[in-house]
């Protein structure tokens, strides 16, 4: 094949060209490596890269035990919810002792692979196609509440700068239920990647909770896809607290595919000195009666910029849509910087949609006011980020979620502070 | 307890206090009247630490330390408290978290113990009780739709728990129905001590039948004009404050 010049993904395709692919895996892989060819990775000419530069990551090289300067990460301390079902991967790697579900191997999901994804303009997805080796895949049955399952994902540094680019692949059949807490951990100072894409099918009346930590360590890039298709009657609730890593990119492209089905896209987005975080979502509705709920938080600190890029497609046979969209941005500092994009497109006529984005700083009457009663001005400055960022928390409906979810911000706010 | 000389004070390079000079011992209740934009709200702004305003002359000392030279929250733990004019909206903030947060940073900046949920708890409700509030308003966001009478006695409930030892009152009548004014002012007597002070910022007489001044103080024009006893308050009412300024 030939090479092609000035193709900024080259040090990428070159791993994936080293990458021994087995059969299941060849087509998605080969697709990956295609679009990777054809494409490269988005300079911010392509309009849904406008905000976010990946060329960062495309000038990084990853997989090479280059440590330099990075804090090693202990393991962390994995008991987060006592019984919970769990799946661990240290460094890339999945550690069966450490993980208490018996997991199937990817191998197993063939049929499922690359069903959701469109890699031509999903590049994310494409890196992860091109380079996947290991993932998540969990199939429940119909009828079946599996309960609570852990994913951990940590980078520890012993191998390095790794890239890490895991598939996770989850179905959920016939009213089957299923939460799934997903965190994401790294060694600071280590410039690695984690690219994990999920495809998710729900089938009719399933529901699924889909809980996300990302606090990468601050070196580190990021970067997401989830990709749900939702039957009739089914609901995906998602949750991202976006909290780590030098740049960090969340995908989430949803489809309501039968009616009455339901989506909830939520999130926050935590972003200190340095950080660059996007939350981009594609949200469609492709069929009658179906609701959707997206509202986004944004605290920015220091010299940081967060992204927010929402879009919402209305198919002609999505008739009595029920949509909302809120993302609103909290600037604590002159330096940081928030860009918002909504983005409305409707072909139906009976449709009810809205959305709204708000940019400011905390209110100083609403500082005073606490400050007046005796509480010393960080407190206050934490009790109002905290009550911002309540509105969108306070929909996690897994009480074990809810407790990471707040211990997260917790002790991003502490660093913050620090 | 409260000395305020010569204060003088401007937002935006415009003067609005122009010279207060207000003396209120230990013990006395002191009531402020004056019309509208006179700068009541802003001397109390002023006195309880608020940020915009630029002090250009004059003292305060507040049992003998300088209180302008204090944080908000520091003169809040010395046992300054304000209950404001417009009581602001925390969306996202409980009330009870805020109260208690409130009362137990003012007992560790005094060196007391903190009172757990459960003391916290009690107490409140020992509170709202006296105030006739209903207790589901420790549930909802800091005067988050909040009547405007609600939004008063929350005020109150906030000075009642925190137990001040100088309560600046501006306009805490306005907006109270007849039987909450006899309530607030039941609580504010309640506080009545001889280590207790009060300004009480009002435009009615009304209020003063209640809670019974020691001192009447007209100001107009950024100036105390006129001070006397109760009895100034009813000729006010009478002839209004043009009969002052003559
Ligand atoms: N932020 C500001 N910028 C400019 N002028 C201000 C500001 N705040 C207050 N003022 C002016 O200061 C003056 C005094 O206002 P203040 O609120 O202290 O009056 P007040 O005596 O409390 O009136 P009221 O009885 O209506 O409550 C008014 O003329 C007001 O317009
Ligand atoms: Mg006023």
């Amino acid at each position: 094949m030939n090479a092609i010049v000035n193709n900024n993904a080259a040090g990428l395709l070159g791993r994936a060209d080293a990458l021994a692919t087995p059969a299941w895996a060849a087509e998605t892989r080969a697709a990956g490596i295609a679009a990777l060819r054809a494409h490269g990775l988005p300079t911010r000419r392509a309009e849904a890269f406008r905000y976010t530069d990946l060329a960062q990551v495309a000038q990084a090289s990853f997989g090479e035990n280059s440590p330099m300067g990075a804090r090693g990460l202990g393991m962390p301390s994995l008991p987060l919810t006592r019984g919970a079902a769990r799946l661990v991967f240290v460094d890339g790697v999945l550690r069966g002792d450490l993980s208490s579900l018996p997991p199937r191997p990817l191998s197993d999901a063939q049929a499922l692979l690359g069903g959701l994804t469109s890699l031509p303009t999903q590049p994310i997805a494409a890196m992860n196609a091109a380079l996947f080796e290991d993932g998540l895949f969990l199939d429940v049955p119909e009828g079946e509440d599996a309960g609570l399952v852990e994913l951990v994902c940590v980078v520890t540094g012993a191998r390095g700068a790794i890239g890490f680019h895991p598939r996770h692949v989850l179905r959920l059949g016939r009213r089957a239920k299923l939460t799934l807490l997903d965190t994401s951990d790294g060694a600071a100072g280590l410039a690695y990647l984690h690219n994990p894409v999920f495809e998710i099918s729900l089938d009719e009346g399933a529901e699924l909770a889909h809980v996300r930590i990302q606090r990468e360590g601050r070196a580190a890039f990021h970067l997401s896809s989830v990709h749900c298709a939702i039957a009739a009657g089914a609901t995906y609730d998602n949750f991202t607290l976006n909290a780590g890593g030098r740049l960090a990119r969340n995908e989430i492209h949803a489809a309501l595919n039968g009616p009455k089905a339901m989506c909830h896209m939520n999130g926050a987005q935590l972003v200190g000195d340095g950080q660059h975080a996007d939350t981009t979502t594609v949200l469609h509705h492709a069929a009658p009666d179906c609701g959707s709920r997206q509202t986004y938080k944004t605290v920015l600190t220091g010299k940081s910029r967060g992204v927010f890029q929402g879009k919402i497609l209305v198919s002609k046979p999505a008739q009595r849509t029920d949509g909302y969209q809120m993302n609103q941005a909290l600037l604590l500092s002159e330096e940081a910087e928030m860009d918002s994009k909504p983005q409305l497109e409707i072909y139906a006529d009976d449709v009810k949609c809205s959305h709204g984005a708000t940019v400011g700083a905390l209110d100083p009457a609403q500082l005073f006011y606490l400050r007046s009663r005796g509480i010393p001005q960080q407190a206050a400055r934490s009790m109002l980020v905290e009550a911002f960022l309540t509105e969108a928390t306070e929909g996690v409906g897994d009480e074990a979620c809810r407790a990471a979810l707040s211990e997260a911000v917790t002790a991003w706010w502490a660093q913050e502070r620090a | 307890m409260l000395r305020i000389e010569g204060l003088t004070a401007e937002i935006d390079g415009k003067a609005i206090l122009r010279g207060i000079d207000l003396e209120v011992p230990s013990g006395e209740l002191h009531a402020i009247m004056g019309p509208n934009g006179s700068g009541k709200s802003t001397l109390s702004y002023v006195l309880s630490g608020r940020e915009g305003y630029e002090i250009t002359g004059g003292s305060v000392t507040f049992n003998g330390v300088d209180l302008l030279a204090m944080e908000p929250e520091e003169r809040a733990a010395a046992g300054v408290f304000l209950a404001f004019q417009y009581p602001v909206e925390l969306p996202g903030v409980g009330n009870a978290n805020f109260l208690r947060t409130a009362l137990n940073a003012q007992r560790r900046h005094r060196g007391e113990n903190e009172v757990d949920a459960m003391q916290f708890l009690k107490l409140a409700r020992a509170r709202m009780k006296e105030l006739s509030m209903p207790e589901d308003m420790l549930k909802r966001g800091v005067n988050v739709g909040f009547s405007g009478g609600e939004k008063k006695r929350n005020e109150v409930l906030q000075m009642a728990l925190l137990s001040p030892k100088l309560a600046i009152l501006d306009e805490t009548d306005s907006g109270l129905d007849i039987d909450a004014l006899k309530i607030v002012s039941e609580g504010v007597n309640a506080l009545r001590s001889p280590a207790f002070s009060a300004l009480i910022i009002t435009h009615y007489q009304r209020l003063l039948d209640y809670i019974v001044p020691d001192r009447v103080h007209v100001l107009m024009a950024g100036r105390i004009v006129k001070s006397g006893g109760p009895e100034l308050a009813l000729a006010l009412e009478a002839s209004g404050y043009a009969s002052v300024a003559a």
